[in-house]
């Protein structure tokens, strides 16, 4: 598998993170790289395996629906950089 | 007396004792911090006035009887991935700089409800993604033993802090290693937990189906009490297993025990030197009346792609949640919502994070979804059962933590996948979810420690942890430290 220019820059729009003009043949020279030697995993038959996600059986973990305290408001918004009236402030998104 | 040379238990119980305050052992681990800091960089963050606030409490508690572990006031640090509330958690990334978390991560609170002080944060690769240590924003951290080589990494400040006493012990997180590389690096005990046995509330994820929390320390039995103290259920993280908290005594019997040596983890570029001690180590065992035989895993080789495969799939996912808006890194200049996301992370995010971002974009992108992540998780279907049937026959398996001892600064960045490709000892054993410990077993001709790792079956710490401790008390390769060396 060979990444392309148009292949790195469609991953790019995915993962939200801009490849500068200095960063782009160093950044696809080592993903080739990498990608190139995971191809080595189609040497292995995997026909018929079930795909494993976790190495032990997780199942769906409930518990009772009880109303607990949780983080105060002031505090989730303590960290962010743009705030108002007690809101995340972002750009304006919809016109 | 020179409190240094004491184990964080043997600290503990001068503390109980009375003959050392807890007050007196923190001050003397922050003189010694603010002594070797500009050398070997081990912390990000040291927080000397809460430090000795707390050690004042602590102290209290423990004279009226509140706090009776036997790590009652014993000073220690913690990986800067894990949540302190109001204590700066960086993740060694711009990204975080300035995080303040306003929880505390579920292992660290355990530590503190039986009367830890916490020093600081240690250092890491970025977002714990590497095995260098070098990659942390914060700048590199330098190896105890010689300080032109890396301490190994992601937890490369824990380790390096443990080394050069500036904690009496640490925690770490392992993903793909970072617990047991960096304490094989600088020669530490070091403990990666069964996945699921530490609650990874407060763990700042990177690829959560494989990220542990443990303990790094001088020896076993220091590490023993500290997984004992973090490990446990928690309603908080949902993959948390529901299994009674560990109690036993270590036991130093190894006879009859059955060893296995899988000869896939003695590959091209394993050091001469390492080979020989890992042997060595051996036959240590064989004299303790062990059983060692060499046996063969041949899906072990297939454990570094499914694993940066995986790794980097669920770090592009975990790793989305970095908007600029919530938390974290914020860019000053955009054209709009979008353009926010894009500029925050790119200037937030340093090269080696951005790329396994891109790499788990790829393996997940439509088209490319079943030949990379699927077959990745396939891969490690197949290498469970591997470990499995290796299992059915053996206690456990001994192999190195890392072909090579530690390498120079510089030296791993000019080839990123020879560096990937060093992680083939340690890999599998996440992949697997299984418990691996790194005892200290030796030194190369250069000076540089070589650490020894046991693999054992999920849940089954005890035997490892047994098996760590017999090492220890037919060996003194833990009691080795630089200073010693110098001298």
């Amino acid at each position: 598998m060979k990444i392309t220019d148009e292949l790195l820059d469609y991953i790019g729009i995915l993962a939200r993170l801009h490849i500068s003009d200095e960063e782009r043949e160093k950044t696809k020279q080592e993903i080739n790289k990498i990608v190139e030697y995971m191809d080595i995993l189609n040497e292995l038959d995997t026909t018929n395996i079930e795909a494993m996600s976790h190495a032990f059986p997780v199942r769906n973990v409930f518990r009772e629906d009880i109303v607990q305290p949780s983080v105060n408001r002031e505090d989730i918004i303590l960290n962010a950089a743009n705030k108002k009236e007690g809101c995340f402030k972002v750009p304006k998104a919809v016109e | 007396m020179d409190i240094f040379q004491l184990s964080a238990l043997e600290l503990g119980k001068k503390i109980k004792s009375k003959e050392i305050g807890v007050v007196e052992a923190t001050k003397a681990v922050l003189e010694n911090i603010e002594k070797k800091e500009p050398e070997y960089h081990c912390y990000v963050t040291v927080c000397k006035k809460e430090a000795l606030k707390q050690a004042e409490e602590v102290q209290k508690k423990i004279d009226s009887g509140e706090y009776q572990s036997p790590l009652a006031g014993v000073p220690a640090g913690v990986k800067d991935n894990m949540c302190t509330k109001g204590m700066q958690t960086s993740c060694s990334s711009r990204m975080l700089e300035t995080f303040k978390p306003v929880y505390t991560a579920t292992a660290v609170q355990k530590l503190q409800n039986v009367g830890a002080v916490i020093l600081g944060k240690t250092n890491m690769d970025e977002f714990a993604m590497g095995s260098t240590s070098e990659t942390s924003y914060f700048g590199i951290t330098k190896n105890p033993w010689n300080t032109e080589h890396v301490p190994g990494g992601s937890s490369g400040g824990s380790a390096a802090a443990v080394a050069a006493k500036e904690a009496f012990y640490t925690l770490g997180s392992d993903t793909g290693g970072s617990i047991r590389q960096p304490a094989s690096y600088c020669g530490i005990t070091g403990l990666k937990p069964t996945y699921g046995t530490v609650s990874r509330y407060g763990l700042i994820a990177y690829a959560s189906s494989l990220d542990q929390i443990g303990p790094m320390a001088k020896n076993v039995e220091d590490v023993t009490e500290i997984y004992k103290t973090i490990a446990g259920h928690d309603n908080k993280d949902s993959t948390s297993v529901n299994h009674p908290s560990p109690s036993f005594t270590l036991c130093e019997d190894m006879k009859g025990k059955k060893i296995g040596i899988p000869i896939e983890f003695f590959g091209e570029g394993i050091d001469a030197d390492v080979k020989e001690a890992i042997y060595k180590a051996a036959k240590v065992y064989e004299s303790l009346g062990a059983e060692v035989e060499e046996i063969s895993m041949p899906t072990i080789k297939y454990a570094i792609p499914a694993y940066y495969i995986a790794a980097c799939a669920e770090a592009s996912s975990n790793l989305s949640r970095y908007d600029g808006i919530k938390y974290g890194h914020c860019a000053e200049k955009y054209d709009d919502l979008v353009d926010l996301y894009y500029q925050s992370r790119s200037e937030g995010f340093g090269s080696e994070v951005k790329k396994r971002i891109l790499i788990g974009a790829f393996v997940l992108s439509s088209g490319y979804y079943d030949a990379y992540y699927n077959k990745a998780l396939q891969v490690k279907a197949l290498i469970k059962q591997s470990y499995d049937d290796a299992f059915g026959k053996y206690d456990f398996l001994l192999t190195p933590t890392a072909p090579t001892t530690a390498p120079k600064i510089g030296e791993s960045f000019k080839d990123t996948l020879k560096m990937y490709l060093s992680d083939i000892c340690t890999v599998s054993v996440n992949l697997a979810g299984l418990p691996g410990l790194v005892v200290p077993c030796g030194l190369d001709k250069t000076g540089l420690p070589i650490g020894l790792q046991l693999i054992g079956k999920a849940f089954n710490e005890e035997t490892l942890l047994n098996a760590g401790f017999a090492f220890q008390k037919a060996t003194d390769f833990h009691t080795v430290s630089p200073e010693t060396i110098a001298k």
